[in-house]
């Protein structure tokens, strides 16, 4: 039972940042914009948040702490996310390219201010955020030992996103209108809604989701920000694809991930595993082979939404 | 007499051309007015500056006598003005009601609210006439119920004047039919409708009046009632046109193409579109395969030109079998194509006309030499086409394929296919979404491949087209042929009931 528990536990830390990124990705693809700078905009977010928290965590206690280095995580994702809308929406540029040069930029960005402040590009913080047992709830047999021990305040807030994230796309005029700019923006101009506005909105939603991700994804899993987030924005564009651009299907997807990844990084900590005698190296590969497995079977019946990629350009036919 | 929508003096250039010239277009309330030209006469130019996507150099624009700014779809919404896009706005992975509701949504705490939303609907489509079922996703309902989605959208939003650009472009006949219905109903219910076309029998069913465009210019507006079809055709095209087309009787010689127990299952349902189909076509004659929409004549006109493999039975071209060869082989050996969708299978659109002329013999001297391809030789080639085939384009051989009007892009395939000088010449709806002066002008050069002794099996859902031009009518039913018919001595009502398989023939 404690190996299960154990497992639950690591898994959430693995798949909620997989879990915020993804949907982040999915509203900026559901607008039309392809957003392939999800790594870069993590980076950038962890860096600024992993920043706050290292300046401020001797004067602030823990939890109020980790909520404003969110909101830093969030606002800065939304400001590099700014530069994909302005050159996929307004100057037309190939998405794929800006998007590269952001993830390229993100890391060079961090490592120099990081070296510029500290004169070393590691960014320590103390991790005060684990919640070893939440009131009452923690109290409860099986499901308390699942959800509510050694957990970290971001778990509640990846959920609270998806819920949210759900309820926008399906229930709102907003969500509504962001999905008909994916699909078929020249039918959404001419119902007078305004393409460009609605795909600004969504690439920015996408980056401060992104940024809170970055964040998210550091601090249960680290005690010192060192410039990268091992690849988990490629990893949430992956979650995207495999759950098909739809909320229920991503949340399914990201934790088949975390999963795949939890056992990656603490199959010595299962004792069935630990046993088999197989190498490292081979525990290490399974995300990212599942990844190409799973990708290679479930992108054929792919619903990616028809506009995305397309920059939208009023006068064409 | 007050006039519920003035176009004044309207001027909108374009660089290099000018699309409208000082038009002035006038339409009573409760009238249906037809809005007749060819393709490139403006007519689509002109509705964008109605609806607001363009604004004009000159010219104003009064709704019941006060000049109105229109400056966007949404100002043109807020006045009352609607359109049905030829190509239409529709989101294929919403509902019908999503659709209707995008972009006039009612929202109460944050919410989307559907409920209210889908009786006004409902209540819309009954009292007109509209039969849509709201909760079906776009994408599995036929283009028919996907027109009536466009005016209910146009209804929802309390529109007075209704443009419908072109709208029987894609529909069948029944379809069209259903449709006239649906228009002569909406302006009896008050509305005023722009009927924007170049098919005179329809202007005829349901028109009031109808104004004429030629070349950006405004040429006269007319009472239909009191004005043949021949008048009006020669307003639009600027010279006599000769709607019915006159041929020798067909000399046939050999067979040509023999297509032999053909079937074709589909992929994803399993279900057999081309059950057992054998057919011939002899040099010289016509060979018309008709019938409604999807009976299966794709597939089958795919299985021949080889754009898909058939499950069984043989396809011959002069005694040849070419089942299996790749589609390269088939062009060479003779055969010619003139493709359902333009788009899609004739042209590639991003490159230019000089380009698309030469696609099928690019890779042959003289267009290319030692590798490389000879740029002087294909466009000489090219102008040598266009001028042959009067092929309007702005920059000639040089112009994007993408920018030319559709009928100058199915000239051009037209040109290109006859060129090679084929036996075997498969012209699918050859005429679809063309004026009459381009109908006639491919019709005669049909019949002049006939003349000289080409074998052409052409598919068509225009019924005067199937009854002016074949020899010899094949109807396809769900796959099956099921009646072949000599055209001098059937009727189009009985070519009808095979069509509609309600009535079955004995195969000759």
């Amino acid at each position: 039972m404690n190996t299960i528990y154990f497992l639950v536990q690591q898994t959430m830390f693995f798949s909620i940042p997989l879990l915020i990124v993804a949907l982040g990705g999915m509203f900026s693809e559901r607008s039309g914009v392809v957003n392939i700078a999800l790594e870069g905009i993590m980076i950038v977010g962890a860096f600024s948040g992993i920043l706050f928290i290292n300046t401020f965590q001797a004067a602030l206690p823990g939890q109020p702490i980790l909520l404003l280095a969110i909101l830093v995580a969030a606002l800065s994702g939304m400001l590099i996310s700014l530069t994909h809308a302005y050159a996929s929406v307004n100057m037309k540029a190939n998405q794929v390219i800006s998007g590269t040069a952001i993830n390229m930029f993100a890391p060079a960005f961090a490592i120099y201010v990081a070296r510029m402040l500290r004169t070393v590009q590691q960014i320590p913080f103390m991790n005060q955020f684990r919640i070893a047992s939440v009131p009452v709830l923690g109290q409860i047999p099986v499901v308390g030992d699942l959800f509510f021990t050694n957990t970290y305040l971001t778990t509640y807030l990846g959920f609270i996103i998806l819920v949210l994230s759900w309820f926008v796309l399906y229930n709102t005029r907003f969500g509504l209108r962001l999905r008909s700019c994916g699909e078929h923006p020249q039918a959404a101009d001419s119902v007078g809604i305004n393409v460009y506005q609605i795909r600004y909105a969504g690439v920015l939603i996408s980056g401060a989701l992104a940024g809170i991700g970055g964040l998210v994804f550091v601090i249960p899993t680290s005690t010192n920000f060192n410039a990268t987030v091992s690849g988990y924005g490629f990893l949430a564009l992956a979650v995207l694809i495999f759950g098909q651009w739809k909320p229920s299907r991503i949340l399914v997807a990201a934790f088949f991930f975390g999963l795949m990844k939890t056992i990656a990084a603490a199959y010595s900590g299962i004792p069935f595993l630990a046993t088999l005698g197989v190498p490292n190296d081979v525990y290490k590969m399974i995300p990212y082979l599942t990844t190409l497995v799973v990708l290679a079977f479930t992108s054929k019946t792919s619903q990616a939404p028809r506009a995305a990629g397309v920059p939208y350009d009023k006068g064409s036919r | 007499m007050a006039y519920i929508i003035e176009m004044c003096n309207i001027t909108k250039e374009f660089p290099g051309i000018v699309a409208n010239d000082d038009i002035t277009l006038q339409l009573k309330k409760g009238e249906i007015h037809a809005l007749l030209g060819e393709n490139g006469a403006g007519k689509s130019t002109l509705m964008s500056v109605l609806f607001g996507l363009y604004q004009p150099e000159k010219g104003i624009i009064k709704k019941n006598g006060e000049v109105v700014r229109i400056e966007n779809p949404n100002d043109a919404n807020r006045l009352g003005i609607g359109m049905v896009h030829q190509h239409f706005k529709l989101v294929h992975n919403f509902t019908v009601l999503e659709n209707i509701i995008l972009g006039a949504e009612t929202v109460a705490g944050g919410r989307l609210q559907t409920k209210a939303a889908a009786d006004s609907v409902q209540k819309l489509s009954e009292r007109y006439g509209l039969k849509v079922d709201i909760h079906a996703r776009i994408a599995d309902i036929s283009v028919g119920m996907q027109q009536r989605v466009e005016i209910l959208k146009m209804l929802y939003r309390q529109n007075e004047i209704l443009i419908f650009d072109e709208p029987t472009a894609v529909l069948t006949p029944q379809e069209i039919d259903e449709l006239m219905k649906i228009m002569k109903e909406l302006v009896s219910e008050g509305k005023t409708i722009l009927f924007i076309t170049h098919k005179l029998n329809e202007i005829k069913k349901v028109a009031d009046r109808c104004s004429v465009l030629r070349k950006g210019q405004y040429i006269g507006t007319v009472t239909v009632a009191d004005t043949s079809m021949e008048e009006m055709s020669e307003m639009m095209v600027g010279r006599k046109v000769n709607l019915m087309i006159e041929k020798n009787p067909a000399k046939t010689g050999d067979v040509i193409a023999r297509v032999q127990e053909l079937s074709i299952r589909n992929r994803l349902t399993h279900k057999m579109v081309v059950n057992n189909v054998s057919f011939e076509v002899r040099a010289g004659e016509i060979v018309c395969l008709a019938g409604i929409e999807g009976n299966g004549q794709s597939e089958l006109v795919y299985a021949i030109t080889g754009l898909l493999q058939p499950d069984a039975g043989a396809i011959e071209m002069n005694g040849e079998d070419i089942t299996h060869l790749p589609i390269r082989k088939r062009n060479e050996k003779g055969m010619s194509h003139i493709p359902e969708d333009r788009h899609k299978h004739g042209l590639v659109l991003d490159f230019n006309l000089g380009y698309n002329l030469v696609l099928q013999r690019y890779f042959r001297e003289p267009f290319q030499q030692s590798g490389f391809l000879q740029y002087d030789k294909i466009y000489e080639y090219a102008d040598e086409l266009i001028g042959k085939f009067d092929i309007r384009s702005g920059r000639g051989s040089r112009t994007d394929a993408r920018s030319m009007s559709g009928g100058n892009q199915q000239k051009a395939i037209v040109a290109r296919e006859i060129d090679r000088n084929p036996d075997f010449l498969i012209a699918v709806q050859p005429t679809r979404g063309l004026d009459v002066g381009a109908i006639e002008y491919i019709h005669r050069k049909l019949v002049e491949e006939r003349d000289q002794g080409k074998a052409i099996l052409l598919v068509s859902l225009e019924l005067d087209e199937v009854m002016n031009l074949s020899d010899r009518i094949l109807v396809i039913y769900e796959g099956e042929i099921v009646a072949s018919l000599d055209p001098k001595t059937v009727t189009v009502q009985e070519l009808g009931l095979y069509m509609a398989g309600s009535k079955r023939g004995e195969l000759a």
